[in-house]
């Protein structure tokens, strides 16, 4: 009689009354997070967006950004005719053109595509150079301090000025070595990396000496896993969200230098467009055309404002406390 | 307190030697040759006189305690002599910028007002915005008013300042009318008049500093006053019957005000660095702009000389930092 009484419905509450749900995996709760941030998405999606066009433009646009047409100098851009109808405009210079007649849409892409191969390349180099550091200093007590003391001193260091000296005294050996163009996005690249790592290492140490206490690392130390393992297969996995969080903030400020350091008139040669060099070059006729200096000025705010957001997203989405929220 | 200051400060002397030697050498190793503008006629032996004259004839680390003696010890001596009419330094060799001719010092101690106007003023009104939008962004967090002040602040931190700066000239000086586009340092203010045209011609380089400063210092002051609005004593404070002004502005704020502090002094440095552009946009003759033409013409000593300078601001300003916040938070200890 009991065992009729305890039927399905005594042991009810312990069974699942609904289909369990699919499982959820940790990129998809970040990707959930991540959706709502509005800034983030539209961040992401400006960067995508001029990412892409300074990749496939050259094929939509099949002008050479560097050819001098001086017949057709001193374009305005094709907007102005709205305003003004003797503006000197034309549909085959969409942007414009500058005194030289070289078409400035051309000019934009081209630019672009320097400037944002500069910042990607130079945030790679400085997560590389951080990472390692920041690893190295939180895994092995003995580097650990001079690590860091390494990493205070390069954080004392002016880096501006710095920059601006490196990149004036060395521009004339790697020229010669690598070609303008080449010699100066070498020089350009590490430069930066090179200065901007200090941040990331001390990041990443700080998490590597939390994470180094936890069990699974004991786990894994006692079954005989070697150091560099450890460091491969249980650490690097669990840093990756603050590496993320300092690439977009590396690469901000990357894209930042590099269009400074055009502006000042240190960067590329003069017939090698990159967005701050258009706006450095544009500056001394702003007053009859300034779209000049306007256009690569907002493509370079929107880019490093577009990255910022997305770091700020991936900021909220990537940390399990603030997730779910 | 007191032991902490005293072993920072002797720490700091080892940190300023390494980047002296680390610039120094960095300049050793470049290939400008200062002798690159004579003229080919000058005969081989003259030319190597004149290098020596420079003294560039030593090796690289006796030229280096060279410049650390004219540094350390001859111009502070000099300085000396200027406040107290001494004469320690009568004959000494002082550091001479190859481009004058004349000492750097000198040349730096005309340039520093301008940059210290421009920098220092910008740096006090840029505090002066960010703190209230700091605080009542966090006090009414996700409002209206805190969601456009993080828009705001992150456009502050997205738009460079070689960007700003030709845009406030295209607008306020080219279309309005209003400021003049360059910072005329010859400038003298004997009346209301003439105060009035400095006081023109500095608001818009104040500005575009300002607003790199404004959006950095408003984002510390809302996290730090979001950090302490939710504690403990904030609702004690509100329990025993306390107007909110006196919570909010009085007990919130001043415990929210020491990492804020600290962060005002880290990015007293930083600003110098970054006024480099901000000179050369409104052609402010400071020393960031010094520090420019240097470089340009390969004014190794002048050159040496400012970036060091630049790199005792930003140690003693880290000091000051560290400092500060023991000062500051009683529950921090050093020893």
């Amino acid at each position: 009689m009991t065992d009729a009484t305890q039927g399905p419905e005594a042991f009810g509450a312990l069974q699942d009354r609904e289909p369990p749900k699919a499982p959820r995996s940790q990129w998809k709760d970040v990707w959930d997070q991540f959706k709502r941030h509005m800034g983030a998405l539209f961040g992401g999606g400006f960067l995508v967006f001029f990412t892409l066009a300074v990749l496939l433009g050259p094929f939509l646009w099949q002008v050479d950004a560097t050819q001098i047409d001086i017949r057709n100098k001193d374009f305005r851009p094709i907007y102005v005719a709205l305003w003004d109808g003797s503006a000197k405009v034309g549909w085959n210079k969409p942007l414009g053109s500058d005194q030289l007649g070289r078409d400035i849409l051309a000019q934009l892409i081209a630019g672009g595509r320097a400037s944002m191969a500069v910042g990607w390349a130079a945030m790679v180099l400085a997560l590389l150079i951080g990472t390692t550091v920041g690893v190295l200093a939180g895994y092995f007590r003995k580097l650990d301090f001079w690590l860091m003391r390494f990493t205070d001193l390069v954080l004392s260091l002016p880096i501006l000025p710095i920059l601006l000296v490196a990149v004036t005294l060395f521009r004339q050996p790697l020229n010669q070595a690598f070609g303008p163009e080449g010699g100066m996005f070498i020089l350009i690249v590490s430069v930066v990396g090179l200065t901007s790592w200090m941040q990331t290492a001390r990041i990443v140490r700080g998490d590597i000496l939390a994470l180094k206490e936890r069990e699974f690392i004991l786990a894994a130390r006692s079954i005989g896993t070697t150091p560099a393992k450890i460091i491969r297969r249980h650490l690097l996995p669990n840093v990756v969200s603050p590496i993320m969080v300092s690439a977009t903030l590396g690469l901000a400020t990357a894209i930042i230098t590099e269009s400074a350091l055009s502006f000042l008139g240190v960067g590329f040669p003069s017939d090698f467009p990159t967005w701050g060099k258009l706006l450095a070059d544009a500056v001394q006729r702003m007053e009859q055309y300034p779209e000049r200096v306007v256009l690569p000025g907002i493509l370079i705010s929107l880019t490093v404002l577009g990255v910022n957001y997305l770091g700020d997203g991936l900021r909220d989405a990537l940390d399990p406390r603030i997730r779910g929220r | 307190m007191l032991t902490f200051t005293i072993r920072r400060l002797l720490l700091s002397i080892p940190t300023l030697l390494f980047i002296s030697l680390s610039i120094f050498m960095l300049l050793q190793l470049a290939p400008g040759d200062p002798m690159a503008q004579v003229p080919l006629t000058v005969p081989p032996e003259v030319k190597e006189k004149m290098r020596e004259a420079l003294g560039l004839g030593q090796p690289p680390l006796i030229q280096y305690w060279k410049w650390m003696v004219q540094f350390f010890w001859i111009e502070p001596q000099v300085l000396i002599d200027h406040w107290f009419g001494t004469s320690f330094s009568e004959g000494a060799q002082r550091v001479i910028s190859w481009q004058t001719r004349s000492p750097v010092m000198d040349i730096v101690v005309q340039r520093i007002p301008q940059t210290l106007w421009v920098v220092g003023l910008s740096y006090v009104v840029g505090i002066l915005i960010a703190l209230p939008i700091g605080i009542y962004s966090a006090y009414k967090q996700y409002s209206v008013f805190d969601q456009s002040g993080t828009f705001i602040t992150m456009i502050g931190f997205s738009i460079p300042p070689f960007f700003t700066g030709p845009l406030l000239i295209v607008i306020f000086s080219v279309q309005l009318g209003w400021f003049p586009s360059i910072y005329d340092t010859t400038h003298v203010v004997t009346d209301w008049a003439s105060f009035k045209v400095q006081f023109m011609q500095m608001i818009m380089p104040v500005m575009v500093l300002a607003l790199q400063t404004t959006a950095q210092i408003s984002r510390y002051m809302r996290s730090s006053m979001l950090d302490n609005l939710s504690q403990d004593y904030v609702r004690t404070a509100r329990a025993k019957g306390l107007r909110e002004s006196v919570v909010v502005l009085v007990h919130v704020l001043r415990n929210s005000m020491i990492p804020v502090i600290t962060v005002i002094a880290l990015g007293i440095p930083s600003i110098f660095g970054g006024a480099i552009i901000t000179e050369n946009v409104f052609k402010v003759n400071g020393i960031g702009q010094l520090l420019i033409t240097a470089l340009f013409a390969n004014d190794i000593p002048m050159v040496m000389t400012l970036t060091f300078i630049f790199a005792i601001l930003i140690v003693l300003f880290n000091l000051i930092a560290d400092v500060l916040y023991g000062v500051l938070d009683p529950r921090i200890r050093y020893d």
